[in-house]
């Protein structure tokens, strides 16, 4: 495998307008693999959010090194490779269209990276098919629902044809039906299209089926693993603000009671497999 | 009476004006405004207005879409005539107490009423047969060829998207805070002008406040997909121009030619 | 303070080509002292709905009556209705405006055009009950405090005009968990210690779970739903039709019945489940 993305001891320090200055994260260090599904975790005010600015160069480190797909963000005269190659998306779906039409939208990024008219209009196509949107080309982004937004923004970032995707909160401002289907479409991308994610949220239950999740924590890394190994601390989670899924929470305390041996279980059907063995 | 006003307004259909290259239509508008204000006779008027027609014909447009945007505009077109007619100096025809009418005042009210509803009719023309993003399009493409702006072209443009764009969300965000502010008691109907305005501050402090976030964080978004001003940018739908477009523009010059011509030929 | 809602229906844009219907004959009564759950997903009508209890729209049809007063009859004062009905925004940080955190509390008492010593006593007890302390935040800006905290402050606006009734539209929504736990506490406790009849619109099935004592789901602009949360929760099926879900462990309760059929599927809180699987795993035992 390749390394997508690599943090080497960064430290990020934020500067306020009074000469104040706030350490948002420090002493990070850790890589991505291509391919991969990553969940970052934390509550906010963690420095998720500033992680996640950090990979695609709109923040630069104050101190230690960002690499993303081979490219030190640093380096300003790649700037655009790695944000062609690492696109966002946000948290509030509203707030990223640009355009008045949902294909001259998703044609944004394509258009900037100054790529021919056919081509743009092929990966107008694909990328919107591939979100399941294809339909809404010619509408107005306001008349969509809120997860149909969020479809056409990472459909804008597809166009760009990148290598990874990083994910600000996507669904926080989303209700559970627009949740399921940026979860779904996420899910797809990285299936499907090999697409490493990065994913930022603070639904545990969207993690559960990441590869490796990093809980955040005051701006450093407090936990690191697989879903199961972070999701089964529940006491720990707790006290880093942050909740576990009713599941897990039940075997964690029914293996408390010693009823069942193991507490790996993240999902509805391995706690009826466990519990019916 | 504001929302009557059809300028600015798109009417979705399929007419080969609507086909017509934004460019042609802004060029049109432009050179329509124009000869407005060089006619000088009546057969010019007449000729003007047949053409008008003629147009709204072709693009399939209701009648009454555009004489309401006439309409919305009856109160400033009075006032216009009122001026001059009854401030024009002439030979007297009618006279009463101190206003007097003359026959140049006559005949100058009733050409500048007939320029102000052509040019209304005319530029809802424009706006009606033509989407705002070819809109915005056209006139990007327009500015690009004159030397002294057209550096500003592309940024003029994506401003109006952006506008456009964001017309919708800052509306429903503006009902909804008026919303908030009334369940906490706020009253907007009642008091007099300044305590009026006093009480839009609990609106317009939060829109303001969310307009700001908005433009930070589209900002940010807008970097992210790598933009980075107009140079080197493609586009999507590039604008080219048609045959019908051809046709349009050797009209465009036959109706200006003939329309100018009536200033030798006739003189009243 | 018993909200009475009968055959409650509201049109949108009325005889124009736009016109969509988003309440029909909606009828329910709210008894003093609930903390109902209201559900459904966007578009099913429930924001129509919570915006008529506060006469923020007027009904097409129907009528709502706050204890025995029309809300909507001629002399009936709006003002008292909004006092008697706090309404909370989704995202209520986004109304406040004021310099200071207790200027801005203070501006829906002063709407009420209460006396100057009780808007002050009020905003105190309001800034208090939401958590915060008064003291220290009084004179803060707003705009200058963490998001859980704005939407505090934003709260206690509404909780300033000591409302018998209190509405809350997605009180948590965009808040990681502890805000969101903080929230939902503040507002447990204003039921319990205050006496105030709560409406609380979530998303969250495992929230409505933990706290409410009745459900209501609406869907197109129909009640779908009215009952306690075990009868509700036990229509997992028609729940899921209608692009909701019920809490994870019901889901589970409903798969351990097929193996065993004694297991109740009424379930939704840990606690219950964890009962009912001791009961299971006991009958097995002895078995």
């Amino acid at each position: 495998m390749k390394t997508m993305i690599e943090f080497k001891d960064v430290k990020y320090i934020y500067k306020k307008h009074e000469g104040e200055e706030t350490t948002a994260i420090e002493n990070i260090s850790f890589t991505i693999e291509k391919g991969e599904f990553i969940g970052i975790i934390g509550h906010n005010g963690s420095g998720k959010s500033t992680l996640s600015k950090l990979i695609n160069g709109i923040l630069h480190p104050t101190h230690g090194d960002v690499i993303v797909a081979g490219f030190n963000t640093k380096d300003h005269s790649k700037i655009w490779d790695i944000r062609q190659n690492a696109g966002m998306v946000f948290q509030n779906p509203d707030n990223q269209l640009v355009a008045t039409m949902v294909e001259e939208d998703v044609a944004f990024g394509p258009e900037n990276l100054g790529i021919d008219p056919k081509e743009i209009r092929k990966r107008v196509d694909e990328a919107l098919e591939t979100v399941e949107m294809g339909a809404y080309k010619n509408k107005k982004p306001h008349m969509l629902s809120g997860g149909q937004k969020q479809r056409i923004a990472i459909a804008g970032i597809l166009a760009m044809k990148p290598k990874c995707i990083i994910l600000d909160e996507p669904t926080a401002m989303l209700d559970p039906s627009g949740r399921k289907e940026v979860m779904d479409t996420i899910k797809k991308l990285n299936r499907e299209e090999g697409i490493t994610i990065v994913h930022i949220t603070h639904y545990m239950d969207e993690i559960v089926e990441a590869d490796r999740v990093i809980v955040m924590d005051n701006g450093r890394i407090a936990m690191k693993g697989k879903p199961f190994e972070i999701l089964t601390q529940v006491e720990k989670l707790k006290s880093l603000r942050l909740d576990v899924p009713q599941i897990t929470e039940l075997a964690f305390q029914l293996k408390n009671e010693h009823l069942i041996d193991d507490d790996k279980i993240l999902t509805v059907n391995e706690m009826v497999k466990k519990l019916c063995q | 009476m504001l929302k009557d006003v059809t300028i600015g307004q798109y009417y979705p259909t399929d007419s080969i004006i609507h086909r017509l290259d934004p460019r042609t239509k802004i060029h049109f508008t432009f050179l329509y405004i124009i000869i407005l204000f060089m006619i000088d006779n009546f057969a010019g008027y007449v000729m003007a207005f047949a053409f008008l027609i003629g147009i709204t014909l072709i693009s399939k447009i209701p009648l009454g879409y555009i004489v309401r945007g006439v309409k919305g505009l009856v109160f400033i077109i009075l006032i216009t005539v009122f001026i001059n007619l009854f401030m024009t100096p002439g030979t007297p025809i009618f006279k009463f107490w101190i206003l007097e009418i003359t026959d140049k005042g006559l005949e100058v009210a009733i050409f500048m009423a007939l320029r102000l509803i052509f040019l209304v009719t005319g530029t809802s023309l424009m706006t009606l047969t033509t989407s705002p993003i070819a809109l915005t399009d056209g006139i990007e493409y327009s500015i690009k060829a004159i030397p002294f702006i057209k550096n500003y072209a592309h940024e003029l443009a994506m401003m109006m998207t952006i506008a456009l764009r964001f017309i919708p969300t800052l509306m429903e965000e503006t009902d909804r805070i008026m919303k908030a502010q009334k369940a906490r008691g706020a009253d907007f109907e009642s008091g007099n002008m300044i305590k009026r305005a006093k009480n839009l501050i609990p609106i317009l402090v939060p829109l303001f406040v969310s307009a700001f976030r908005r433009a930070d964080e589209l900002a940010i978004a807008m970097e992210a997909r790598c933009y980075r001003g107009g140079d080197n940018r493609t586009r999507l739908n590039e604008l080219k121009y048609h045959k019908i477009d051809l046709y349009a523009y050797v009209i465009i010059v036959l109706m200006t030619a003939a329309i100018l011509s009536t200033r030798f030929i006739f003189n009243w | 303070m018993s909200i009475e809602i009968t055959k409650l229906s509201h049109i949108y844009s009325q005889n124009t080509p736009f016109e969509s219907s988003a309440l029909c004959e909606v009828s329910a009564v709210i008894e003093k002292g609930d903390f109902i759950g209201l559900i459904g997903h966007t578009g099913s009508g429930k924001s129509t709905l919570i915006q008529h209890l506060n006469v923020l729209l007027k009904p097409t049809s129907g009528s709502i009556l706050i204890d025995g007063v029309d809300i909507n009859a001629k002399g009936t004062k709006v003002r008292d209705i909004r006092q008697k009905v706090g309404l909370v925004f989704q995202y209520p940080e986004h109304q406040l405006f004021e310099e200071t955190v207790a200027k801005d509390v203070a501006y829906g008492p002063g709407n009420l055009g209460l006396p100057e010593n009780e808007i002050v006593q009020r905003v105190k007890d309001a800034v208090n009950m939401v958590g915060l302390d008064y003291e220290k935040i009084k004179d803060k800006s707003p705009f200058e405090l963490s998001g859980g905290q704005m939407r505090r402050v934003a709260i206690a606006g509404v909780l300033a005009m000591s409302p018998d009734i209190l509405i809350l539209d997605e009180p948590t929504a965009g808040l990681d968990p502890k805000g969101r736990d903080d929230i939902l506490k503040v507002i447990k406790e204003l039921h319990k210690e205050n006496n105030i009849t709560v409406i609380l619109v979530s998303h969250s099935m495992e929230d409505i779970a933990k706290h409410v004592n009745k459900i209501m789901v609406m869907y197109n602009g129909k009640i779908e739903f009215y009952d306690t949360p075990e009868k509700v929760f036990a229509q997992a099926d028609r729940l899921e039709e209608i692009g909701l879900g019920v809490p994870q462990v019901t889901y589970l309760m409903k798969e351990l019945k097929k193996t065993d059929p004694l297991v109740r599927d009424d379930i939704y809180t840990i606690d219950q489940a964890k009962a009912e699987i001791i009961n299971m795993l006991r009958r097995r035992k002895n078995a």
